[in-house]
């Protein structure tokens, strides 16, 4: 086979799947989660085969829309070192998670529903990878919100869940719709959509540096949806009522990185716009030390994690907006891919243990009846905390000593995030794992299958190693450079402070810990209230625009020009009724008399 | 010798006289008779207008053709008035108005 029809294969087995579930296995339970974990591990195969081969190119599939020079719209892959690399983080998580959701959706119903789900998914989220012009990304990138949507609202009889997927889908089309006004001026600007034209369009832009600024910003909204960054994060934390492998999959591992993605694509552009990349940096340092904030206060085991997710995202985009090298961002989301998607695993493992237990003040001593979990979920906790000889040190560590060349506001922002970083994952471990259990479940809990823990140990490998320097040169030294910046000592013993300054402290805190939080910060707990300032905006601005309209409606549009002509009409002939009086004399009388005042009109009209 | 006042005077008794009938007689039968009465006083009106009213010193025949027109019309309505006069006795068994007043309010 040749490395296009590989590609091509490898991008539409996954919908074949979803369609064939859809269609023809239906409740069959066996034969859905078959096709779908068969479709996702032939994925991995072409991925691998296409990353170990070297596949480099444009893949022309087919013309979706074609008017010639002006206006085309090619159904191309692109195959290039970046989305190579993106290739195998994706397919390289996806089968782990397919086999980890067959332990955990067990006994759960709709389990057809799921599976076609995240085929469904998969396919949109290879197609982004793939794709060659941001209108066939945005394409994706809207079906990522449609099987997103759908895995959110997986147990829709629930409201909250039915409320969050559509909660997530409303605030993703805000940044979307920045994302299309952004390919729009792209488009107006260079005449093409395709990545390798917009990335060479620096010198269209020479003029107008202001309009290059607008048009990378708007893509970066796009961004800011996709990735949950401030001020759109709101729909990531709520997204957490969909089930875990989901949350592992979509809102840790790979959808929320396609933001990132994004950024790393348009990199050399958004690079030529400084003011741009100063908003990109800006927003992700602001996100990080935020969200870094509000993981302390948290209480659900997965509400934690989401709000790490969202201060990981962070990072991430703050990186790219460095201007430093595309490989900076996605050396982060490399790492953060394996352990963030483990960490959800292993949370996943501890409620299916706790009877879906969620909250983790009803836990504790875990680690003796959950000694798999425990272990993994350590990897994953000490790599995300950027502990030394862990995954997430190399990456984060880099995108902080980058920060330190070139922007110091985002350096200190994100130090302070670092040091909450280990804080509320110590926090999270020492209350779930350790000290005595604080509920009947808690006691009676024990360890999940092998089906669930074979994919944690698989994961807990890449969530350690995947930031050593040999694999970094092995999967990034064809996107960019990742020299390491030339900072102060100090800098680097920051760093390292950061790390045992937060972990020191939440052992201090939550070492002997009861059945409460000693830490109650109120703010903090309640989002920095920013959630209940979105609903109070869309109850007043929304809402009072819903009443005028019903206004206009009920007393325009139903009360004058409907019931209003209706009772005219219904008057007059209620008049007109009396004419009619059943005397053959009168009628004829009145006809004379309309004969006589016909004549008369017609001889006085001048 | 009448002059054309002696005929349009007579023509105008005529036509009061059948538009009286048609406003305050109740049978339907005379009501038909008096609308043919005010058809004739139209037709004396007209022959007697024709008869004086001359253009350029020749008589003017147009009015008397019209009259014809307006004798041949009232022919083929009074076959169809008596008709419906019959079947509506046939319905109804009565040709008094007062009697015929379904359609009303």
């Amino acid at each position: 086979m040749t490395l296009p029809t590989i590609a091509w294969i490898t991008l539409y087995i996954p919908l074949v799947a979803a369609g064939l579930i859809l269609l023809v296995t239906r409740t069959n339970k066996p034969l859905a989660a078959g096709l779908a974990i068969l479709s996702a591990l032939v994925t991995c195969v072409g991925g691998w085969i296409l990353f170990a081969k070297g596949a480099e190119g444009i893949f022309h599939g087919f013309n979706w829309i074609d008017f010639g020079e002006t206006f085309s719209i090619p159904f191309d892959l692109a195959l290039d070192p970046l989305s190579r690399t993106m290739l195998v983080v994706v397919t390289t998580i996806a089968p782990i998670v397919f086999i980890y959701s067959l332990g955990y959706m067990k006994d759960e119903e709709g389990y057809w529903r799921y599976f076609a789900g995240l085929a469904l998914f998969l396919f949109s989220m290879l197609g982004i990878v793939l794709a060659n012009n941001l209108v066939m990304m945005f394409i994706f990138w809207e079906l990522v919100g449609v099987s997103s949507y759908i895995l959110i609202g997986h147990y829709f009889r629930k409201d909250s869940a039915a409320d969050a997927a559509k909660q997530a889908f409303l605030v993703n089309r805000i940044g979307d719709f920045g994302f299309m006004l952004g390919i729009l001026l792209f488009w107006i600007s260079t005449g093409s959509f395709s990545f390798s034209a917009v990335n060479d369009s620096a010198g269209v832009f020479v003029q107008h540096p202001t309009l290059l600024a607008i048009a990378c910003v708007l893509i970066f909204c796009g961004t800011v949806g996709k990735s949950s960054q401030f001020p759109l994060h709101v729909w990531l934390p709520n997204s957490m009522e969909g089930p875990t492998p989901v949350s592992s999959l979509l809102h840790a591992a790979t959808m929320v990185a396609a933001g990132v993605y994004l950024l790393a694509r348009i990199f050399p552009i958004l690079s030529a716009s400084p003011e741009a990349c100063e908003v990109v940096a800006v927003i992700g340092a602001i996100t990080a030390l935020g969200a870094g904030i509000l993981a302390t206060q948290q209480d659900d085991i997965k509400g934690i994690l989401a709000y790490s997710t969202i201060s990981q995202l962070g990072y991430m985009v703050a990186g790219a907006g460095l201007a430093v090298s595309a490989a900076l961002p996605m050396f982060h989301l490399f790492t953060h891919a394996f352990f963030k998607c483990l960490l959800f695993l292993t949370a996943g493992s501890v409620i299916l243990g706790m009877h879906h237990e969620q909250n983790i003040w009803q836990m504790g001593g875990l680690k003796n009846k959950m000694p798999v979990t425990f272990l993994t979920y350590c990897c994953g906790m000490l790599a995300l905390s950027g502990c030394y000889f862990f995954s997430g040190h190399y990456s984060k560590d880099l995108i902080m000593a980058c920060s330190w060349e070139h922007h110091r506001v985002v350096f200190w922002l994100l130090v302070v995030a670092a040091g909450l970083t280990p804080f509320y994952m110590t926090r999270q471990a020492l209350v779930v794992f350790f000290g005595k259990p604080r509920s009947e479940h808690a006691k009676n809990a024990h360890e999940s299958p092998a089906v669930m823990t074979i994919p944690l140990v698989l994961l807990a490998i890449p969530a350690v190693c995947a930031g050593y320097p040999f694999v970094e040169h092995f999967f990034f030294h064809e996107i960019g450079t990742l020299a390491e910046p030339n900072v102060p000592h100090w800098v680097e013993i920051a760093f390292g402070a950061a790390f045992f300054i937060g972990i020191g402290a939440a052992a201090l805190i939550y070492r002997n810990v009861g059945e409460k939080d000693p830490i109650r910060i109120p703010c903090f707990e309640n989002r920095f209230y920013i959630d209940d300032f979105y609903f109070w905006i869309v109850r007043c601005i929304q809402g009072g625009f819903a009443n005028i309209c019903y206004f206009i409606d009920r007393w325009f549009i139903d009360g004058i020009l409907v019931r209003g002509s209706a009772t005219v009409v219904w008057t007059v002939g209620f008049a007109l009724r009396f004419l009619q009086v059943g005397n053959l004399q009168a009628y004829a009388f009145f006809f004379g008399a309309g004969v006589v005042g016909l004549i008369y009109l017609l001889l006085n009209a001048k | 010798m009448p002059t054309l006042a002696n005929y349009l005077i007579a023509s105008g008794l005529l036509f009061a006289v059948g538009l009286g009938g048609v406003m305050l007689r109740r049978s339907i039968i005379v009501i038909f008779m008096s609308l043919e009465m005010m058809l004739s006083a139209a037709n004396l009106a007209l022959v007697a207008f024709s008869r004086y009213g001359l253009v350029s010193g020749h008589q003017n025949y147009d009015a008397q053709v019209l009259v014809f027109f307006i004798i041949t019309v009232a022919a083929a309505e009074v076959a169809v008035g008596l008709a419906i006069i019959v079947s509506l006795y046939r319905a109804r068994q009565t040709t008094h108005v007062e009697d015929l007043d379904l359609l009303k309010f």
